[in-house]
């Protein structure tokens, strides 16, 4: 949080300064806190495995040999040549990791852009005209907010059957009221600006004030909240895959990898593991940069969490 | 107070109108829901077909067929279970105790834990103590609950053999009972810990950095007193305003959780129903959960004004 700048604060029960042993340890976190390397690092290796993920998987993500069934990592001295081991079907782990990369890759993106200008062009709206539009837009957003995203999206693959696009849109619907809310809030102070009053004055169409000078005020926010759901997004996407709603199989994606492991705990510990390793890292990291983007970018959202 | 409760009142029945709605249009989201009756690869004769319409009233006018929908909902009729042939409310009604059993224990445990160490960590801010709370919330918050349920039954339940596997237990004497709760109320608990930790820790540290706080020390009100009566009280606020949040959390995730460690709940009766095709069973629990989300919503909204009284003039 804000605590870059006070690491060495003092005990605030005793009075006094954090052991030397400690100070020297707070050094490297404060350098790994003034600059995200571990997210930075963390995240292009993931965007350059779901790019690459064609080129680089040693094995095919969807085929295995039977033979290879339930091999053991091969960083753990296993044979057979999978690096992390091969799962019921004797697919290659770690191949399926890279393309469950894209799988989850795609998604998160496609939601954010989704959710993100759909959210955000409600909350301006909302907080722009204020009012009884306001009002409509915010309720639909409490209202949005009260339905469980799992169960709807259980409902649906029953419904319409479960697809990538299905999927997608669920998200979507799940998230956009996190933009919106945020959105209008921010909006709600940038219209009392005085430069949004001179463009009034100026004769600037209501659509110009919006576009250009409203619009560019929210670029941090929009930033710092799609940075913040994006680990949403990925959790939820690994959640739903792993009830099998989410991407329909043989397409490979980490929840749905923990799920076919899921049988297999005491035979083969490695199909389960590995994904959700993946998944802990990925949103690991994305916290952490949306703690750095927002201490940097907007400080005012520090009181959200 | 009276116009505040009026306000947020009408503002529920209007939630629950739209929320209604949707849960509605998504039970009409494939062109004709009576196709979910029949299996794939058999057909129906275009009598037995017309006559399950007229049962299931889906050959009237879609306003109509809402309107009739939402009056049954009213008079508390869900409807029957294709697949069990049993009202749902029945259904969910057996299964509701022990969904709502698991997630009160796990929230008791959740705040119990989550708040006294958020308050710890703004305490002891750059301490060993704090980066260890921060990291644990950190984690609560990023790993997948299903997977470190997986890893918890892996560990404990199968490497160690210290705790069962599935179930809730239910007849055992209380200790053994106790031991089925271990793993899924820590699952369940560990993401709203952290929820609560990282607010707590960080109206904690604004309160203490105000004005107030360094009055009364400077007064000479002693330390303890300080921060139990003077910062904890305002402190406190917040972490209580993200309940409802919270208990979305809590909904979502109990489906995981009872799937993962077969907790006879309404999660696993959903799962089961969209295994089986039971379209009413499902609609009927979205729409239960949905209800109990804005109602639990409405109370929480109420306990504030209780607790913050500028809230009702706002």
């Amino acid at each position: 949080m804000d605590d870059s700048q006070n690491l060495e604060s003092v005990d605030v029960l005793t009075g006094a300064p954090p052991s030397r042993k400690f100070r020297v340890h707070l050094r490297y976190l404060r350098f790994l806190r003034t600059y995200p390397i571990f997210s930075v690092v963390i995240l292009s290796t993931l965007v350059f495995a779901a790019v690459t993920a064609s080129w680089i998987a040693p094995f095919p993500e969807r085929y295995g040999q039977l033979r290879d069934r339930h091999a053991e990592p091969a960083i753990f001295g296993g044979e057979g040549g999978h690096l992390l081991g091969a799962d019921s079907v004797g697919r290659d782990i770690y191949s399926r990791l890279l393309f469950g990369a894209r799988v989850s890759l795609i998604i998160a993106v496609g939601t954010i852009l989704i959710a993100g200008s759909f959210g955000t062009t409600l909350g301006l709206i909302s907080g722009w005209y204020g009012g009884w539009i306001d009002e409509a837009i915010m309720r639909l957003v409490d209202a949005m907010n009260a339905i469980p995203v799992i169960l709807v999206a259980l409902v649906l693959a029953v419904a319409v059957g479960q697809s990538f696009w299905l999927l997608l849109g669920i998200l979507s619907v799940g998230l956009w009221p996190g933009f919106a809310r945020q959105v209008r809030a921010e909006t709600l102070s940038l219209k009392e600006r005085d430069y949004v009053d001179m463009a009034k004055v100026g004769g600037a169409s209501t659509g110009r004030i919006l576009y250009r000078h409203i619009l560019p005020g929210l670029f941090s926010t929009v930033v710092v909240v799609s940075t913040n759901l994006v680990g949403t997004v990925i959790l939820a996407e690994a959640g739903l895959s792993f009830l099998g709603v989410g991407v329909p199989p043989p397409t490979p994606s980490w929840g749905g990898m923990i799920a076919d492991g899921r049988l297999y705990l005491t035979d083969a510990w490695w199909v389960s593991a590995f994904p959700g390793i993946a998944i802990g890292l990925t949103v690991t990291s994305l916290v952490f940069l949306g703690d750095w983007l927002r201490d940097h970018l907007d400080p005012r959202l520090r009181q959200l969490e | 107070m009276r116009n505040f409760l009026a306000r947020r009142l009408m503002f529920s029945a209007l939630s629950m109108i739209v929320a209604s709605m949707a849960v509605f249009g998504l039970a009409h989201a494939k062109e004709d829901p009576i196709n979910l009756f029949i299996q794939p690869g058999y057909f129906m004769a275009p009598e037995t077909l017309a006559a399950l319409k007229a049962k299931w009233g889906l050959d009237k006018p879609l306003v109509l067929q809402y309107l009739t929908w939402a009056g049954n909902m009213l008079r508390g009729d869900l409807g029957d279970s294709v697949q069990q042939s049993r009202p749902v409310t029945t259904i969910v009604g057996e299964k509701w105790g022990a969904t709502a059993q698991l997630a009160i224990v796990a929230w008791i445990f959740g705040t119990i834990t989550g708040i006294p160490l958020g308050i710890l960590s703004a305490l002891k801010r750059g301490s060993p103590t704090d980066y260890f709370a921060r990291g644990f919330a950190l984690f609560g918050q990023s790993l997948p609950a299903f997977w470190v349920g997986l890893v918890g039954i892996w560990i404990f339940a199968v490497y160690l053999g210290w705790l069962p596997v599935f179930g809730r237990g239910a007849g055992l004497p209380f200790f053994e009972q106790a031991k089925h709760y271990v793993l899924p109320v820590l699952v369940l608990g560990w993401g709203p810990m952290a929820g609560y930790m990282r607010i707590t820790r960080s109206a904690m540290l604004e309160v203490l950095d105000s004005e107030y706080i360094k009055l009364a020390r400077a007064k000479g009100v002693s330390e303890r007193s300080v921060i139990w009566k003077h910062a904890l009280r305002n402190a406190i606020i917040q972490p209580l305003t993200i309940a409802t949040l919270l208990l979305a959390g809590f909904m979502d995730g109990a489906v995981l959780v009872e799937v993962i460690f077969a907790w006879p709940g309404v999660g696993r009766v959903a799962v089961e129903a969209v295994n089986s095709n039971d379209f009413m069973l499902i609609t009927g629990t979205v729409f239960i959960f949905t209800a109990l989300y804005l109602f639990m919503s409405l109370v929480a909204d109420l306990l504030y004004t209780v607790v913050d009284p500028r809230i009702r003039y706002a």
